[in-house]
């Protein structure tokens, strides 16, 4: 049981997230007037396979709906996702093409100024910004969901383990996990990336999905030990429910609702980790598809004459992260019924 | 309580153990292998195979653990190749963590002076525009990279306006004593003043940039905490008993809530360490931080090993400590 006066090391805030899953079934005493939150335990008690995911969606969404501060998230990541599925039409050129290179001078001018059809100039490639910027969304959009989605299966299959079978499996994944969330996040990440001996947007990927390996691993582990415990497991096994069933149909759809949260929060971080190891060299040194945090991490040779350049990718880096951190913190509140603002 | 501790510090060992047989690992999965990594690529393959069996890389590779770990255990890492070139790995980091230490300190200090006050106002004043406005503060606060934030401070306060020095500890020019390696308690030591008053301007842009993260952390955890207990029994038992709104706040609510963002500051020596590679490699800081984020760069890998190892033990360590002090404020942790 995590101690709820101590929600703040890694591990316990992990817990207490893990501990949301379970207390669903609590959420009817404190919902709001109007939410049919109660209804739906009574609903779950008769169909328990169908309603799952969707009764715990509708509950958060009903929540949601008046929150500005998600729907402000909201709208900040539909356009990012959306600018990143039509970014080559929306793009005014070529991002890869040095259009301004006539206009790069080593010694006197390495970054060409703004002009009528390059709002924001040219890098030292001459290559348009504007366009780089739009297109590098994809890039960006990629390394988030991509380290996100290889972080959280990691967890899952590890946390589902644990969660499942208990026991010495349970003791000895959950020992490696612990280990490993004794390392500072990033420095792990720093050091995964520099065993790759030809850095890409892969190895980066990669290098930021292991660090995310352990805390969803445990996660899971916590929401379905909370999960284990209720009521509408219990009723399956009373039923004959086999346990591969009761693991993937019951407990695990249910288990959901804290992995949405931390996966929304570690796309935010994703996309900013992969701005620090480029920053430390770490990153794809291929920029011929850009990337923000690659755009950001180039800059850095020419920050002090012309900051604009780095500018630009950090605050589209600034406000994407911001989005994604604003929906996922208010979902958490929206399922944590404990926790209020 | 000393069954407590002995079970944590046996934990410890445990965790460090496991630690170094990770570094060890991650050592050898290095692109071309040790051997490449400590002579380079085009070594000769003379040279290879001498430090081969000098290394003792021919023996099982329980044995060359084993080997790791006694050099390890006396700090002998090989010499550093990239950050100080020729110097001892461990001498670098034993010259280096000072500086960190005190980047962290300064980083922390501002974090909590600003966190805890804005935290405890913010819960008092819920739903208020100050309580809105330093919640979305705070979550700014974590969506900026770090490095980015350092160089904006950089740009405008050092190299704009002039204000604060540019980078480094201290100025050049001026000669200070050293003592213990903390520049600003050796000029208080030696009664040196202006070289401790010149090491603190030095390191006011640094820590506020480190301060970001930890104190969005702060912030959060104080208003959350400071909300949980403003609902307790025992906050409305004072009030019905007629006490006044100072002891209340002094002695019920502030006193309680603190008691998780006690622990929540020494936990946040991980993003510390983490953030000091960024903003001391934008500051060129001579710190643990600088010398990770360069190790990285020219792939020094003697420098490597001995500073993850030391930041990771580091961050157990006082994990552990946080663990212990929470234990003495909080009797009901011990039963965990």
């Amino acid at each position: 049981m995590p101690n709820p006066l101590n929600p703040n090391s890694k591990k316990d805030r992990i817990d207490s997230l893990a501990a949301t899953a379970g207390d669903r079934h609590r959420s009817g005493d404190h919902a709001q007037p109007g939410g049919g939150v109660a209804v739906a335990t009574v609903d779950d008690a008769g169909h328990v396979e169908e309603s799952t995911g969707v009764s715990l969606l509708a509950s958060a969404w009903r929540r949601l709906r008046r929150n500005p501060v998600f729907l402000l998230g909201l709208a900040i990541t539909t356009i990012f996702v959306i600018v990143a599925i039509f970014a080559p039409w929306l793009a005014p050129h070529d991002p890869a093409k040095g259009l301004l290179i006539t206009e790069v001078r080593q010694q006197t001018n390495p970054i060409p100024a703004a002009r009528p059809g390059f709002p924001l100039g040219a890098d030292n490639a001459g290559r348009d910004i504007f366009s780089r910027l739009i297109v590098g969304s994809r890039q960006t959009l990629v390394v988030g969901v991509m380290a996100t989605l290889f972080g959280f299966l990691g967890g899952l299959t590890l946390g589902t383990l644990a969660g499942a079978l208990g026991g010495w499996v349970d003791s000895l994944v959950m020992r490696i996990v612990d280990v490993m969330l004794s390392i500072p996040s990033l420095l792990l990440a720093f050091s995964i990336a520099a065993i790759a001996a030809r850095p890409s947007q892969w190895t980066v990927i990669i290098a930021i999905a292991v660090v995310q390996v352990p805390v969803f691993a445990r996660l899971l582990r916590g929401s379905m030990l909370a999960q284990r415990a209720s009521d509408h497991v219990l009723a399956a096994r009373a039923l004959g429910v086999k346990r591969s069933a009761i693991v993937f149909r019951h407990m695990l759809p249910n288990a959901m609702g804290p992995v949405i949260v931390q996966a929304t929060l570690v796309v935010a971080t994703s996309i900013i980790d992969a701005a620090a190891l480029s920053f430390l060299g770490l990153g794809n040194p291929d920029d011929r598809q850009p990337e923000w945090g690659q755009m950001l991490g180039a800059a850095q040779r020419f920050i002090y004459d012309y900051p604009a350049l780095a500018i630009w990718p950090a605050l589209c880096i600034i406000v994407v992260a911001l989005g994604f951190t604003l929906m996922g913190e208010s979902l958490r509140e929206a399922l944590d019924p404990k926790s209020r603002r | 309580m000393i069954r407590f501790i002995v079970r944590r510090l046996l934990q410890m060992v445990g965790v460090v153990l496991i630690l170094s047989l990770l570094v060890f690992l991650w050592l050898r999965s290095l692109p071309g292998g040790t051997v490449s990594a400590m002579l380079g690529e085009r070594a000769t393959p003379e040279r290879r195979a001498a430090l081969e069996k000098a290394l003792g890389l021919d023996q099982p590779i329980w044995v060359q653990y084993w080997e790791f770990l006694k050099r390890a255990l006396t700090g002998q890492f090989g010499s550093s190749t990239g950050v100080q070139p020729g110097t001892d790995a461990f001498q670098v980091f034993l010259t280096r963590f000072p500086a960190t230490i005190e980047l962290a300190f300064f980083a922390l200090v501002i974090a909590v002076a600003l966190g805890i006050p804005l935290g405890y106002l913010a819960a008092r004043r819920r739903g208020s525009i100050f309580d809105n406005l330093s919640i979305v503060g705070s979550l700014i606060g974590i969506a900026v990279p770090v490095f980015f934030l350092a160089f904006l401070l950089k740009y405008w306060f050092a190299i704009k306006l002039h204000w604060l020095p540019v980078s480094g500890r201290q100025d050049p020019d001026i000669n200070a004593t050293r003592v213990t390696g903390f520049f600003v308690l050796d000029g208080l030591l030696t009664r040196e003043y202006d070289a401790s008053w010149d090491a603190i301007k030095h390191l006011i842009l640094p820590s506020l940039a480190l301060a970001t993260i930890p104190f969005a952390v702060i912030f959060r955890i104080t208003r959350a905490s400071v909300l949980e207990v403003l609902d307790e029994d025992y906050v409305r038992t004072a009030e019905s008993k007629g006490l006044t709104n100072k002891v209340i706040r002094g002695r019920h609510v502030l006193r309680n809530a603190l008691l998780p963002v006690v622990t929540t500051i020494g936990l946040q020596t991980g993003g510390l360490l983490v953030g000091a590679v960024l903003t001391e490699r934008v500051f060129s800081y001579a710190g643990l931080g600088e010398a990770l984020a360069i190790a990285f760069e020219r792939r020094d890998y003697a420098v490597l090993q001995v500073c993850i190892l030391m930041a990771a033990v580091t961050f157990v360590i006082v994990n552990l400590l946080v663990d212990i002090a929470y234990a003495v404020i909080d009797p009901r942790v011990r039963t965990r």
